[in-house]
Order: C-alpha cells, then sequence, then structure tokens
C-alpha cells in the first residue's frame, strides 16, 4: 500500500515503514524554542541531566516574542536563553533577525526532515516538505538532549486545489475558507496534505501561508509536495543542495478528500473570537477599525509586503487608525528597504515595528485598548490575544489589510485591483 | 492514582490557551506559581480564587487550542485542578498535559453542570456525576498516558528509562 507525505517522512524517521495510528519514536533533525517556550525548555533539560545537546548545531534558539523586551522579566528569560546557547553551542537567533518560523524556512530547514518546534505554528515549514509540527517545552527538552521523540503517525486529509486565484483572494483566503469549512477542530490530530493542479502554480511565500495556519484546523502538519519551486527558494537562500523529491504514492490511503476550486473564493474574514468564524467580505456589515497590523509568521514576507505597498503607495491611511507593519524577518526588510516598500508605507503613515512576531502575541507592539477593532494578516484572533480581552480581532489577508487602513473600516480590496 | 472528588467548573467550547494562560501575562512565565494565580483567568476571572484542590475544570469541546504553550496546563496542574474534563481537546494541549502528568478526561460534559459535585473512577472508565446521579462513561486511557501519569511525566520516565520506553 502507497504512502501519504507524512508516513513517508516518518517511516524514514522512525527506521521503519509506519502506519496511521502506530505510536513510534522518530529521529528528529531540527529543534527549536522561542523566548515564550524556551526558558522551560531550558530547565526542564536540565532536569534530565545530560552536558550536551543531542545536536547543538541544529537546535536553535529564537528571540522573537517578547522582543525588544518591554519587561525586565522577559529581559530575564531572553538572558537564560543567551546563556544557554552560549553554553552548550546552540544557534541564537536575536532580537530583530525575525519570527521563528521565517527564519527556519529561511535558513534551517530542509525537504523531508522533521521538525519539532516549540510553537504552535511550527507547521509553516511544511510548506518545504518536511514534517514539521508544534509541541510543549517538555517535549523539546527530550529531544534536545536524545535527538527523537514519540509521535502517533496521523492519519492525513488531502485538500485538492484546482482552478486559479480571482483579483483580490490569495493564498491566506483559501487557508480561512478551509478553517470555516471544517473547523477549528476539523483536522485534530491529522495531517494536512495540499494537492492538485492549483499548488503549481503557488508562490512558495502562498504555501508558507497555507502551512503556517494548518494548526488553526487542529492538524499535526500541513504539507505540501516538492516541486521545481522549491527547488528555486532553497536555491535563493543558498542550499539548492538540500532538495530531495518528496510526494505521496499515487495510491496513497486518505482519510478524507476535500476538493476547492480557487476560483470560487472571495476575499475571508475571520470574526471574533475563533479563527473558523468565517465569512466573505460581501457577507460583513460595515466594521471601523482603529489598529490594522501587516506582518508575521503567516503573512510578513516580501511577497505579503509587496502586495500591500501596491495599494498603500501615494495613499493615505485613515485619520484615526494606526497601520503597523512588520517584517518577518531581518531578511524580508532589507528586501522591502532595497525596494523602497517601507518608504511608501511610512509615506502612507504607518509605523515599522521590529521583524518579530510582534502584536499579534499580545505582549508588546499594538496591544488593543478596550473596545477597540483589530484587522490583522496574522493567524489567530482569540479573546485576550492582542493582550486585551476587551478588543476585537478580525483576520484576513494583507491586502484587505492595507486597503481597510485607508478606508477606515473591513473594505472589499477588489474595488481598487 | 489517588482519589479523584471535587466540584465542577464549567467552561464552554474552544477554550484557548490564551485564555488558560493569557499573552499579557507572558512575563509570569518564569514564575509558574504566580502565574497559576491566574488560571484560566480570561474564561472566568473567579475561577482562581473559588476553586479548591481537587475540583474539576470541565470544558466542552477542542479545549486548550492555540498555542504550544506548556505553561497552560502546567498552572492548571499547579493550581490543583484534579482533571480537566472536556469532550475533546485540542492535539497540542493533550500532549503537554500527558508530558507533565495532568489528568484528561474525554467525556459527555453536557451532563455536568457548573457546581455538580464529581467523582471519577480511572479504573473503571467513569466519572459519577453524585449531584444528578448518573455516571458518564469515558474510553480507557491511552496506554502512553497511562505509563507517563503513572512515572509522573516524560522527564521522570527518561530519568528513570535513559532513553523512552513507550513502544
Amino acid at each position: 500500500m502507497g504512502q501519504t507525505i507524512a508516513e513517508k517522512i516518518l517511516s524514514k524517521h522512525a527506521g521503519k515503514s509506519v502506519k496511521p495510528g502506530e505510536l513510534i519514536i522518530s529521529n528528529i533533525d531540527v529543534v527549536m524554542v522561542q523566548d515564550g517556550t524556551g526558558p522551560l525548555a531550558v530547565s526542564e533539560f536540565k532536569k534530565i541531566g545530560k552536558d550536551r545537546l543531542f545536536n547543538p548545531k541544529r537546535t536553535i534558539l529564537f528571540i522573537d516574542h517578547a522582543a525588544p523586551s518591554p519587561r525586565k522579566e522577559l529581559s530575564n528569560s531572553h538572558t537564560v536563553l543567551r546563556n544557554f546557547a552560549k553554553d552548550y553551542g546552540a544557534i541564537l537567533s536575536e532580537t530583530g533577525e525575525g519570527v521563528c518560523h521565517q527564519r527556519l524556512i529561511e535558513s534551517f530547514v530542509n525537504p523531508g526532515e522533521v521538525l519539532l518546534g516549540a510553537d504552535s505554528h511550527t507547521c509553516t515549514s511544511g510548506a518545504l516538505g518536511a514534517f514539521a509540527t508544534g509541541v510543549g517545552s517538555t517535549d523539546i527538552a527530550v529531544v534536545m538532549a536524545l535527538g527523537k521523540t514519540w509521535l502517533k503517525v496521523p492519519s492525513t486529509y488531502k485538500i485538492v486545489l484546482e482552478g486559479e486565484f480571482k483579483k483580490g483572494v490569495y493564498a491566506k483566503d483559501l487557508i480561512l475558507y478551509l478553517i470555516g469549512l471544517i473547523g477549528a477542530d476539523g483536522a485534530t490530530y491529522k495531517s494536512l496534505e495540499f494537492t492538485g493542479n492549483a499548488v503549481k502554480n503557488m508562490t512558495m511565500s502562498d504555501r508558507f501561508t497555507i502551512s503556517n495556519m494548518a494548526v488553526e484546523a487542529g492538524a499535526k502538519a500541513g504539507l505540501f509536495e516538492t516541486d521545481e519551486k522549491t527547488r528555486e527558494y532553497l536555491k535563493q537562500h543558498g542550499r539548492e543542495d538540500k532538495f530531495v523529491e518528496i510526494k505521496a504514492d499515487s495510491d496513497a490511503e486518505y482519510e478524507r478528500i476535500i476538493n476547492i476550486n480557487l476560483s470560487e473564493l472571495k476575499p475571508m474574514i475571520s470574526l471574533p473570537h475563533t479563527v473558523d468564524n468565517t465569512k466573505t467580505i460581501e457577507e460583513i456589515k460595515r466594521v471601523d477599525v482603529n489598529q490594522v497590523y501587516i506582518g508575521t509568521c503567516t503573512n510578513g514576507r516580501i511577497e505579503d509586503l509587496r502586495i500591500a505597498a501596491k495599494i498603500l503607495k501615494n495613499k493615505k491611511v485613515k485619520e484615526g487608525v494606526r497601520l503597523l507593519i512588520a517584517p518577518a524577518s531581518r531578511q524580508v526588510f532589507l528586501q522591502a528597504l532595497e525596494e523602497g516598500l517601507i518608504t511608501d508605507f511610512v509615506n502612507a503613515g504607518a509605523a515599522i515595528v521590529t521583524s518579530g512576531c510582534g502584536a499579534c502575541v499580545g505582549v508588546h507592539a499594538g496591544i488593543l485598548g478596550d473596545g477597540e477593532v483589530c484587522l490583522s494578516s496574522q493567524n489567530r484572533n482569540f479573546k485576550g490575544r492582542m493582550g486585551n480581552t476587551e478588543g476585537f480581532i478580525y483576520l484576513s489577508s494583507p491586502a484587505t489589510c492595507a486597503y481597510s487602513a485607508i478606508k477606515g473600516y473591513i473594505a472589499d480590496v477588489r474595488e481598487v485591483l | 492514582m489517588t482519589e479523584l472528588k471535587g466540584k465542577a467548573f464549567k467552561f464552554g467550547d474552544n477554550i484557548s490557551t490564551d485564555h488558560i494562560a493569557p499573552g499579557r501575562l507572558f512575563h509570569l512565565r518564569s514564575n509558574l506559581n504566580e502565574l497559576a494565580k491566574h488560571v484560566l483567568e480570561d474564561a472566568d476571572s473567579e475561577f482562581a480564587s473559588k476553586m479548591k484542590k481537587g475540583d474539576f475544570v470541565v470544558g466542552g469541546n477542542n479545549f486548550g487550542l492555540g498555542s504550544s504553550r506548556e505553561h497552560a496546563p502546567q498552572i492548571i496542574k499547579i493550581a490543583g485542578v484534579g482533571a480537566v474534563i472536556a469532550k475533546s481537546f485540542a492535539r497540542i494541549f493533550y500532549r503537554n498535559a500527558i508530558n507533565i502528568g495532568l489528568l484528561l478526561i474525554e467525556c459527555d460534559t453536557d451532563k455536568i453542570n457548573a457546581g455538580d459535585e464529581l467523582e471519577v473512577d480511572i479504573k473503571k472508565g467513569y466519572v459519577y456525576n453524585k449531584t444528578q446521579n448518573i455516571k458518564l462513561p469515558f474510553p480507557p486511557l491511552p496506554e502512553v498516558m497511562v505509563k507517563l501519569l503513572n512515572e509522573g511525566g516524560l522527564i521522570e520516565h527518561i530519568k528513570k528509562h535513559g532513553d523512552f520506553d513507550l513502544v
């Protein structure tokens, strides 16, 4: 019997042919923490009593969630990570280098590998054909010590994508549509495998946006097969030699198959306070916004910023609206500077914030006031997510964000395209 | 396993890790005892002050969705909650709870009201709702969970065996 992408990668890492539902011990290639989950992983690691990391060169500690630090307690947590990286020879990604998931795809993860991260959006790297999933700090501590973990092999949902996006509709709209369709727990424990003719036309940036949000449907992973676009992406990031073909067998077994025609999709909005609370832009009444946020591991890549800049160039953000923009990484930031996008943003009235998680995690850099509304390109709109339970978070594509910042309310970007 | 008896504190569907351990309290993650005083604060601001050791958190569908922050199950455990009982759990939360030794039970929580007195019998596989005099069955706990719970969590397991001894 053939295998899905998840089954193939996990078989290789378990040293035997695995089946869905089976409990396995899997070797792990790359392991990471961020500043919210890292200090606990460090203290748990020290309890195990190993004097060295299993693979320091592929153990990465990211300072991105509260960076730069807004409080002394968090500064001290950062010190814990810096000291650990120094003492054990792990890699440290400092303040301003970017969001962990963006940094991982740019520099650290390769097709066919298994990545375990103490962050739920670790699934982003699935777009590179890597089995990447989020776990907690204790799991990570054990992986840091032993280079392996226990996993239950997931069954797979095949998501078949056909057709082309219409003007004003993007990968973000597709993934919001899918989550709305199957629900926030619609794929719990499952692996999502995205395939179909439409995938071939998708940029890597589109694929990362889709994989990033797999967890918002409860999924363990969001996987794509590798192709020439994957190879090109790796080449641009200096590791073409890491390309391998990753593909499901034609007779692989899927628990469920979902077909989506991209040409039928419209700009989507996710309403407070769950991601699956989605509507098309046409279905919502006027919602005035106080803050618009463009960035994050979901939609803070150069492709996203180009789309936003095209809409914002020579326009002004509506009076009374704050537009915050955070390039997902230093690499993205530099590219945006080079292309003049940052100038366009600042001229339009945007505030540029540090590359990192920023306002999305509710720690700093854009916490909402009571009763305030934020439209964001991020992946989550839970109550309290942006630092205040009295705030209201709506999610959309960066294009919808950019146009809404100009209008002052959640607006249909197709009007200007 | 000690006797599990306590009062039900009822929560709805989709209780996220932001409800349990909010981002605005990010700075308290290095002080779990302090963070535990705020457990579930953004779902029920009085929960932490009203609950007694051994009481139960009772949720609906998809309890614990969202972030991978292990601090969420950690502070539920530190607060002294006997078990979290819900219709279903989000994946990472479930896994984290197993790893740190917090008991999770999946059963039909529609038949539990806020304030009901509950008793959990793990061996026989039911939650006894004493207030309503009904037994709510639950499927046997996964073997991994039983093993890790009995050994005091994943770190203790690894310390004891020097490696994984689950498969």
